[in-house]
């Protein structure tokens, strides 16, 4: 029991369970599953973007250019839908994956390969690729009514009594944590997090992990483009401005550390949820959603507060499992 | 920790291979900003007027007194993401303070102590709490523009008084305007104080080794503190001259302006890492800011598209040194 509790997450769930209940007693249909599930569809786009960004954060690097991405990717997906309606959904998915693929790529390879620190490599990008989609979009908007009915509601469509979305999100929960805690490159991400220099010794290839986990985070990048611009069926310049920063938010809360090395996917899914939660319950408790920025900021300093606490202690322990292994 | 040899001495730069006095940052920045403002004069017959350059400055000049700051914070091994919220709520403020009848003096003391006062609370929880400080401003980055939203919300306050427009409007001379002497007038004050005294001294130290310093004497939580209040300050400064070049307050002011104004510190070849960089380099990547986004703007090219060419130039510049010097190296195959 007394190791249990040493789980950051277990005391994050806690956190999120007194938070559902506080809500509940201002509008009590709020803990209803239906509800929950809402909720957790809302955050799909948000959880799956959080653990995009943790393995980034675990090999001491920042992705920034996310949400750019996210807003290329995504009109990309969109005009290629208006000006052939015939393409199949999945072949966009695809698309939109390797879109992603390139764009992370090209983050991967200046880091990699000219040894430019992640936040200036990405700080850069986030305004080249957000420049480029007004570039390809001419400024022009996709609407609602240029997109075909398939585009939209693929992502809506019930399965097992979740909408597809919730299943692409649990899905790539369910790959993640497979990849970090069952294989090799799961283990090199940690590794080179807390050790850089050790991790070269073991036979690392830092440079060459750093290009994956940004190959990885825009991947995701590109996925979440498509789920965004077909959830909120708009594509415009301005989609997800600034929203690398509420990826971060949700990492921070999710006990993932900035200085590498420390973090997991339940973390990640568990901090996008505490903010998914908060934005979803500020309306239906009668707060003005204009207090949702401050509490959301109040959340994460909170949040490193209390993670800051023994973090070297975690760090030794993840170092002490993977000798025992 | 084990075997790290001690530095003998402290760079000031970036690159030490390149730092003869042909190829260091400096020079490239000047190459550039030149090779911009021909290209400019070329391109468009609007370009040359004093009057457009005088409104050329109006680009860079506020964020540039945050990259003054933001300079040595960088520097120190600190970053602060919470400048442009810091900016919005000293707005808010200031425009609290129009509706309860303060006179301008007033408005600009509540500016600047709101910045300062901001900057103080950062300081206090990366250097109190020792947590990072990239975390830390992004949540107080949502915390003080979330105070914005909750007081303003979608409204907007105006009014402010007539001799209020001076700081963001006012012209000292001819076409040189209040804002564009203010900011050299601060960064002669920065270089001065980060070139020629022993704080600057110890603001580089600190960015190198903040353990051997601590070792050596130097209170390390103190000068850090101590460069997030000046961030504070000159967020509140800027504050004031944004607000007054606008005449109003919106809780979305000043939005994105840290992205831009650390682009400027690392466009002006300070180490992201800490421990290297120039005022003059700042001073210089402000002014080839404010140059491409103008010439671009003469040629009726949209702002968002002008970002591309800032994301790449900065990408670039950094890039360019280390391309070179494994080229001299020959092991770039």
């Amino acid at each position: 029991m007394k190791n249990f509790l040493k789980y950051r997450e277990i005391w994050l769930l806690a956190g999120i369970v007194v938070l559902i209940g506080l809500i509940s007693t201002r509008f009590p249909g709020f803990a209803d599953p239906a509800n929950l599930r809402q909720v957790f569809n809302d955050t799909s786009i948000l959880m799956i973007l959080a653990l995009g960004q943790m393995v980034v954060i675990l090999t001491r690097s920042i992705d920034l250019s996310m949400a750019s991405n996210l807003c290329f990717t995504g009109m990309v997906v969109a005009m290629l839908n208006a000006a052939h309606p015939a393409i199949p959904i999945p072949a966009l998915i695809v698309i939109a994956l390797l879109v992603g693929l390139v764009l992370g790529a090209i983050n991967g390879f200046l880091v990699w390969r000219l040894n430019i620190p992640s936040i200036v490599v990405t700080l850069g990008t986030l305004t080249i690729y957000r420049g480029a989609t007004f570039v390809v979009s001419g400024g022009a908007w996709v609407n609602a009514d240029q997109m075909s009915p398939d585009f939209i509601n693929f992502q809506r469509a019930a399965l097992l009594g979740l909408p597809v979305l919730s299943w692409i999100a649990i899905i790539v929960i369910a790959l993640f944590f497979l990849v970090m805690t069952r294989t090799q490159i799961g283990r090199s991400i940690y590794a080179i997090g807390v050790n850089p220099t050790a991790s070269v010794y073991a036979g690392i290839d830092v440079g060459r992990t750093k290009f994956i986990v940004f190959c990885i985070s825009g991947m995701i990048g590109g996925l979440a483009g498509y789920l965004w611009i077909s959830r909120y069926v708009i594509a415009s310049v301005e989609v997800a401005n600034g929203y690398e920063l509420n990826i971060i938010a949700a990492c921070v809360i999710g006990g993932i550390s900035i200085a590498g090395g420390i973090g997991s996917v339940g973390g990640a899914v568990l901090g996008a949820l505490f903010l998914g939660i908060i934005s979803n319950a500020l309306p239906v408790i009668n707060i003005s959603p204009f207090w949702q920025m401050a509490i959301s900021g109040s959340a994460i300093i909170l949040a490193v507060v209390l993670n800051a606490r023994g973090e070297r202690r975690q760090g030794r322990i993840i170092l002490r499992k993977a000798e025992a292994a | 920790m084990t075997d790290s040899p001690a530095p003998r001495h402290i760079p000031d730069r970036l690159d030490k291979p390149l730092s003869s006095a042909i190829f260091s940052w400096e020079a490239l920045l000047v190459v550039i900003a030149v090779a911009i403002f021909a290209v400019n004069s070329f391109a468009s017959p609007y370009f040359l007027d004093p009057w457009s350059l005088s409104d050329l400055t109006f680009n860079f000049t506020e964020k540039g007194l945050i990259a003054l700051a933001m300079a040595l914070l960088i520097i120190s091994g600190e970053i602060d993401l919470s400048v442009a919220a810091i900016v919005a709520l000293a707005s808010t403020m200031m425009g609290m303070a129009v509706q309860a009848g303060a006179s301008t003096p007033m408005l600009v003391a509540i500016g600047i102590a709101v910045g300062l006062a901001c900057g103080a609370f950062n300081g206090l929880l990366v250097t109190r709490l020792g947590l990072p400080s990239i975390v830390v401003t992004i949540g107080t980055m949502s915390l003080f523009r979330g105070i914005a939203f909750i007081i303003l919300g979608d409204q907007a306050y105006k009014g402010y008084p007539e001799s209020f427009a001076f700081f963001g409007q006012g012209y000292v001379w001819w076409v040189f305007s209040f804002e564009l002497a203010l900011f050299l007038f601060a960064a002669m004050v920065y270089w001065f104080v980060l070139h020629r005294t022993s704080f600057g001294r110890r603001v580089f130290a600190t960015g190198n080794n903040p353990v051997a310093c601590q070792f050596s004497g130097v209170r390390v939580d103190r000068i850090k503190f101590i460069l997030f209040c000046l961030t504070g300050l000159m967020s509140g400064i800027a504050s004031v001259l944004i607000t007054s070049r606008l005449g109003s307050t919106r809780p979305s002011i000043a939005q994105g302006y840290e992205l831009e104004a650390i682009t400027m510190v690392v466009l002006g070849g300070v180490s992201i890492l800490g421990g290297a960089g120039s005022i003059l380099g700042v001073v210089l990547a402000a002014f080839i800011m404010g140059l491409v986004t103008f010439g671009l703007g003469l040629l009726n090219v949209p702002g968002i598209v002008m970002s591309i060419f800032i994301g790449l130039l900065l990408i670039i510049v950094i890039a360019l040194p280390i391309i070179w010097r494994r080229l001299r190296e020959g092991r770039f195959a």
